[in-house]
């Protein structure tokens, strides 16, 4: 009997992933068609940081490459030319940009994000140099252009900015990073947290204009020359990375007349409206919660390929992830609840404790957020060895009561040393 | 007067350095055992030098057979050159010898000139040589000519004193210490000998040992460390001692177990006293009832005493410090004498002493009460027989001011000079706040001391610095009135002097030249042995304390003196072990007297204000006042701060918990104490520690609360009944801070411990502290790297200071007195630079995984922590004491943390 065909547009993280789940979970239930816009295989899109640094190759990142999807006997159409530009759903039909057409049985998008573009002046006919950081083909601009030194700007300092930053200053190139916060990674660290880190970068020779808004973009021959700052100022530029954000790339499914938010709307199964059809990864929108990170993605894969192989016995529930830099000799993580103010109440009404540890000349720094006797979130900077395990103190809900004196320290070492009544309630009868 | 010049310009020299490794034999400066001290000093070429220094016990000393207490082990670590008061000082002024002698001997003179003899008065110390005593005493009261002479052992065996007196004729100790080895019974009361006298109670357990028939019964309020190896503890309701005794000899009558014919031959009062007894305590049910024992306990101690010839009953602060404490020395003394169990092997009332030279205080008539060489003053014959041998005829008639009376006197300007040596009085005598207070409207206070700080000092218009043990050349006598020598192992620190010599210039500088023209210690120890030796015999004046086979004493003899038991007579050179086995004593008689004691309660009883009763004594691993043993590290860490001991109901009703802090409140005083609370004290009663003053604790002086109340016989102040309130100190704030700095602000509660290259501050307060980071910043100076640790909703802070990768000061507070472990913290100061592990786990105050904090030190001689030996027994499966011995050598020493051990056990 024919195997029932299931298509997969989008060759990123998160549609791999679920491809993997997917075989492993129920090998022969499909015949596979993975649609991909990069002309290669699959890649490590989180390791683009150390790409662009210089610290490891595209080759190293690889996840897949073109005979492993043969070897599968799965079918790989990657490259602009397939790119999907409609889905009609009534004939399960995927129209691609050649003229191909493609019919499926289950289809699964998976067509990831877009890095926001900001609308600014200059920019309304389109401006050589000015790139997100996205995808390996912006990786391989800016080492173009770092080739030739100069300056660089990056908009945003956010972890995407930052790790863009160091990867261009890595490359020779003068880096600004301007951010409309007053503070860098806002969204990741609480104030003392980002002073550490800005010290740190600006130490490695990265500069920081903070709390400004971009106005205009300077170009002589269609190619970028400098940023105009809302306050008059110009930072010259020979590239300029905006890495405010991400949208996720919905247009394929809003056109194709699938329900969508700010993203592709999916239930706790990664199923759309269409139930022909699922979406995983950046461009979905789960309980009004798009994502950016990849754990969540990791999760949805396991869910989504659960319920394409016709288990459906899983279902999705999103746990914040914690937050990590890639950028190398910089330990920092953030987890849950971390910007709480001590003595104000959670939403569920309880009274926000903190815990500190400073060591600043060794750039150590820690905080704990503690609730009803739970750790609720936590940020670390430059020790986070024991992030890991904070998480799952967190996760699991248990009550620190017991060595909550020795919790900042890390996990407790085994058997207290005997006969010591303070041992005894600073820990140690934890594990 | 060029003998004076002549003498100033040659001081003694009494050290001659060493020129290869050397080995002194001398004595330790701490209890009334007196154990003999070897010190090796391996380095020739640095002659001197403390760290050159090795100490252990001298296996040949009779006394300790080469064992040495915690204290005595750690003599060493006291050397600390750093806190010796080096200079002569007027008015808080560094002068010369010359100047201060001058200006002390010129306004001496002016006050008698004005005021008479017994306007200036010298308050000695149990811790002076003989010699020195000697030389103070005969200045005072052979040409001075005002009997105002008194000692700090007033207040510790005064009582035994005029006991013995009462009974015996003399101020005579019958036994030794061999009859501890030997005796079949063994009565401890009033006494807490495994820490306060650790060797003595080592020779008790090692007999018990070789021989379980033996027996110890313990007659104390609590349950000390002593009644650890007892056969029988008798928890006796404070100060009901002499019914106890009074019981006993009814006892003894009725099982007529007396010997008869020793009462009939040798002794007389005997039938008012058996009288008194009867109707103080007429039998069991009584005397259970007033002493509030088990009266099968009272019985079984009466039935063994009763069934065993030799019997020892070896008393000390428990009976003398008492406002009945000479009675009750006579209760015991009664029992004695009536059974005839005296002056034989194994057998006899022995008064344990307290200082290292209390005995030789009161050789040379060091008490107000007293003239010399056991000599009365209020006798004529005696006083013409030593103004013949001193070639003076203005000997004091009359008793001068017992302690705390001078210190009235001074209050009321009937004394105007004081000449205060080696000891700490408004630290250590009752109502000591208005002792201090006394010395602070004094016209003159002179102080002579070794060390540089004590609480004394600040009352002092001239201070003269004295050489301290190490320096000091000499003789001392210990409980068993064995006589040894102190030697130098050190020159003397600065410009310090031996007392004797300080006090002969002073003598000189009065014009007394020919009387006190000594060159040396051994020309003062001569006279000594001479006056003990003049007439004293059947024509003469016949006393017990005799030295004349000494008389002829020279230089090199003196130095070569070894230990010996007086009387040192022609007839008996080699010493004398034992007294009275003859029958003989030193009453006008010849007999021994009983003397009929009625029981007294303590003067103050407790009442609705006042409702607990205070008892007050030693630790283990500290000395007196602590200007010593107080620089010891290994010495300061088994129990850091005062405390005091509660029974958990009374504790229960007052609310307070353990480690909390109590504030202990009498009608003349106020102390805080970290609260101890434990079952080995009585409802109704508490213990506090003597030991802390000023320099080291903000309000932990026990002095201030004792009641002022003395023996009307001895004048001993009664120690350890005083009546007093205690509530809990409401802190808001408990914590510790070791720093390499000193902390000068207070806290309400702070108390310091030298740690090993730290100090240790304990704290507490009844205010809150807003904000801790300036508050370290002001108790902790300098700049480094800050590291903090706060959880505000717990009260926790904790902060260190890091300079060039050494700890500089860590800081740890909390919200209860449960607070981590120092040890660890302690230990890192001794790192030249803190490695990442211990810097991350610094403020944890926990030692990195894997290392295991020692915890708190149990055995002080080894230096073995209650950690290290709860891990041993667990990992090495030890069952006993010894096993604990053979692993760690916790115990194996001094062995007065055996019973701490056995706990662990």
């Amino acid at each position: 009997m024919k195997k029932p065909h299931l298509v997969i547009i989008g060759n990123g993280m998160a549609g791999i992933r679920t491809l993997e789940e997917l075989l492993s979970a129920a090998p022969d239930y499909y015949q596979i068609t993975v649609i991909g816009k990069e002309p290669f295989g699959s890649y490590n899109r989180i390791m683009l940081s150390p790409v662009l640094a210089g610290e490891t190759t595209l080759d190293e990142i690889l996840i897949h490459d073109r005979p492993w999807y043969e070897a599968q006997g799965i079918t790989l159409l990657a490259g602009d030319e397939f790119e999907a530009l409609h889905i009609d759903r009534s004939r399960s039909l995927i129209e691609c940009r050649n003229g191909q057409r493609i019919a499926y049985d289950r289809l699964l998008i998976a067509t990831g994000s877009d890095p926001v573009m900001l609308p600014l002046a200059g920019l309304e006919t389109p401006v050589k140099g000015v790139l997100g950081f996205r995808g390996i083909r912006d990786v391989e601009q800016m080492q173009q252009v770092a080739t030739r030194g100069g300056a660089a700007v990056v908009i945003g300092a956010g972890l995407l900015g930052l790790e863009a930053a160091h990867g261009l200053k890595k490359l020779g190139m003068d880096v600004t990073v301007i951010h409309r916060a007053d503070r860098i990674l806002n969204r990741q660290l609480d104030p003392e947290a980002s002073r550490l880190l800005q010290r740190e970068l600006e130490s490695r020779g990265i500069r920081f204009l903070l709390g400004v808004n971009s106005q205009r973009v300077h170009s002589e021959a269609g190619r970028v020359t400098a940023l105009e700052l809302r306050n008059g100022s110009r930072l010259p530029a020979q590239l300029l990375i905006m890495a405010t954000g991400i949208t996720p790339n919905i247009s394929l499914a809003r056109t194709s007349g699938l329900e969508c938010g700010r993203g592709i709307r999916v239930n706790d199964c990664l199923q759309t409206f269409d139930p022909k059809i699922y979406a995983v990864g950046e461009c979905v929108e789960h309980r009004a919660t798009t994502f950016g990170l990849v754990e969540p993605l990791f999760e949805q894969a396991r869910v989504c390929a659960n319920h394409l192989a016709a288990h459906g016995v899983a279902s999705y529930r999103y746990l914040k992830p914690a937050t990590r830099l890639k950028v190398s000799g910089i330990n920092l993580y953030s987890m849950g609840d971390f910007d709480r103010q001590a003595d104000h109440y959670t939403d569920n009404g309880h009274l926000v404790q903190l815990i500190h540890y400073r060591d600043e000349s060794q750039g150590v720094y820690k905080k704990l957020v503690i609730a009803a006797n739970r750790l609720i979130g936590a940020v670390l900077y430059g020790d986070t060895a024991d992030g890991p395990w904070y998480h799952e103190l967190m996760r699991d809900d248990i009550d620190i009561t017991p060595y909550r004196d020795g919790l900042i320290f890390g996990r407790p070492p085994v058997a207290p040393a005997a006969g010591n009544a303070t041992h005894a309630v600073t820990g140690n009868t934890y594990e | 007067m060029n003998s004076q010049a002549t003498a100033l310009n040659q001081a003694p020299e009494i050290f001659t350095p060493a020129t290869k490794t050397t080995c002194t034999q001398t004595t330790c400066p701490y209890c009334g055992t007196g154990c003999g001290v070897t010190v090796q000093q391996d380095d020739a070429s640095a002659p001197g030098l403390i760290s050159a220094l090795r100490l252990s016990g001298d296996s040949s000393h009779p006394t300790n057979r080469g064992k040495l207490c915690s204290k005595g082990n750690n003599l060493i670590e006291t050397l600390d050159p750093k806190a010796r008061l080096l200079h002569p000082e007027l008015n808080g002024r560094q002068v010369s010898w010359e100047h201060a002698l001058d200006s002390a001997a010129s306004q001496i003179r002016a006050i008698i000139d004005e005021h008479g003899p017994d306007a200036v008065a010298i308050y000695c110390s149990g811790q002076l040589l003989t010699e020195d005593y000697y030389v103070a005493n005969k200045l005072m009261k052979g040409f001075i000519g005002s009997a105002n002479i008194d000692t700090n052992s007033r207040l510790c065996m005064s009582s035994a004193v005029a006991g013995h007196k009462r009974a015996f004729g003399a101020d005579t100790v019958p036994g030794c210490y061999e009859d501890l080895d030997q005796a079949q019974l063994v009565v401890l009361t009033g006494s807490n000998m495994a820490w306060c006298h650790p060797i003595l109670f080592q020779r008790i357990r090692a007999a018990k040992e070789a021989d379980p028939k033996r027996r110890l019964v313990v007659i104390d309020p609590r349950r000390t460390a002593t009644c650890d190896p007892a056969d029988l503890h008798l928890p006796l309701k404070p100060g009901s001692d002499a019914t106890l005794f009074n019981g006993l000899l009814v006892y003894l009558a009725d099982h007529v177990k007396l010997d008869y014919d020793f009462l009939e031959d040798h002794t007389e009062g005997f039938a008012a006293t058996l009288a008194e007894a009867r109707r103080s305590a007429g039998d069991i049910a009584t005397v259970a009832r007033i002493c509030a024992l088990d009266p099968e306990d009272v019985t079984t101690f009466y039935r063994w005493f009763m069934d065993s010839p030799q019997a020892m009953t070896c008393f000390s602060q428990g009976i003398n410090q008492s406002s009945s404490g000479t009675d009750k020395v006579n209760a015991i003394l009664n029992l004695h004498l009536a059974t005839g169990r005296i002056g034989k092997p194994g057998m006899g009332p022995f008064s344990i002493t307290g200082q290292p030279n209390a005995m030789g205080g009161r050789e040379v008539g060091g008490l107000a009460n007293q003239l010399a060489a056991h000599l009365e003053l209020e006798n004529a014959a005696h006083r013409d027989l030593v103004g013949r041998f001193w070639g003076s005829n203005t000997i004091a008639a009359k008793p001068g001011y017992k302690a705390v009376d001078l210190f009235r006197a001074i209050e009321e300007g009937k004394v105007k000079a004081v000449w205060i040596m080696a000891t700490n009085p408004v630290d250590s005598l009752p109502d000591a706040d208005r002792v201090r207070a006394a010395l602070a409207q004094c016209e003159l206070v002179m102080l002579s001391d070794c060390m540089a700080e004590t609480d004394t000092a600040p009352y002092a218009h001239i201070r003269l610095p004295a050489t301290g043990w190490g320096e000091r050349d000499g003789t001392v006598t210990n409980a068993e009135r064995c006589i040894s020598r102190q030697r130098a192992i050190l020159p003397a620190s600065g410009e310090a002097r031996p007392d004797w010599w300080a006090i002969c210039q002073i003598g000189q500088r009065l014009g007394f030249s020919e009387a006190f023209n000594f060159q040396g210690a051994w020309e003062i120890f001569r006279e000594h042995a001479r006056l003990s030796a003049f007439e004293n015999n059947a024509e003469g004046i016949r006393r017990d304390f005799d030295l004349s086979a000494l008389s002829e004493i020279d230089a090199a003899g003196y130095a070569a003196l070894q230990p010996t038991q007086w009387p040192i007579s022609t007839s008996r050179p080699a010493g004398t072990a034992r007294l009275f086995g003859d029958g003989q004593f030193f009453t006008p008689n010849g007999k021994a007297r009983l003397l009929p004691i009625t029981p007294r309660a303590p003067h103050n009883s407790p009442d609705a204000t006042h409702p607990l009763v205070l008892n007050t004594g030693r630790i283990r691993d500290q000395w007196h006042t602590m200007t010593r043993t107080g620089l010891s590290p290994r010495l300061s860490s088994h129990l850091p701060e005062p405390f005091v001991e509660i029974h958990p109901d009374e504790a229960t009703r007052r609310n307070l918990s353990a480690d909390s802090i109590a504030r202990i409140e009498s009608r003349w005083g106020a102390m805080l104490a970290r609260v101890h609370i434990t079952d080995t004290i009585g409802c109704g009663q508490l213990f506090v520690p003597m030991h802390w003053t000023s320099q080291y604790a903000s309000l932990g002086r026990m002095g201030p609360l004792v009641n002022p109340v003395v023996d009307p016989l001895s004048g001993q102040p009664e120690s350890k009944q005083t009546p007093v309130q205690l509530t809990p100190f409401s802190a808001r704030w408990y914590g510790f801070l070791l720093t390499r700095q000193r902390l000068t602000t207070h806290c309400d509660y702070q108390v310091r411990a030298t740690g090993d290259s730290f100090q240790r501050y304990e704290l507490a307060d009844s205010n809150p502290v807003g904000d801790w980071p300036a508050q370290a910043r002001q108790w902790i100076s300098g700049n480094g790297e800050w590291l903090e640790y706060s959880d505000p909703a717990q009260g926790s802070y904790r902060t260190a200071l890091i300079s060039e990768g050494r700890l500089e000061a860590v800081l740890v507070v909390g919200a209860s007195p449960q607070l981590p472990e120092r040890e660890w913290l302690g230990s890192l100061f001794n790192q030249p630079a803190l490695d990442e592990a211990d810097r991350r786990s610094l403020l944890s105050a926990r030692p990195p995984s894997g290392a295991a904090s020692a915890g708190p030190i149990v055995c002080a001689c080894f230096g073995v922590g209650r950690n290290t030996i709860l891990d041993a027994i667990d990992a090495q499966a030890l069952d006993s004491v010894e096993a604990v011995g053979c692993a760690l050598k916790a115990g194996t020493n001094c062995g007065s943390c055996i019973p701490e051990i056995k706990q662990l056990l």
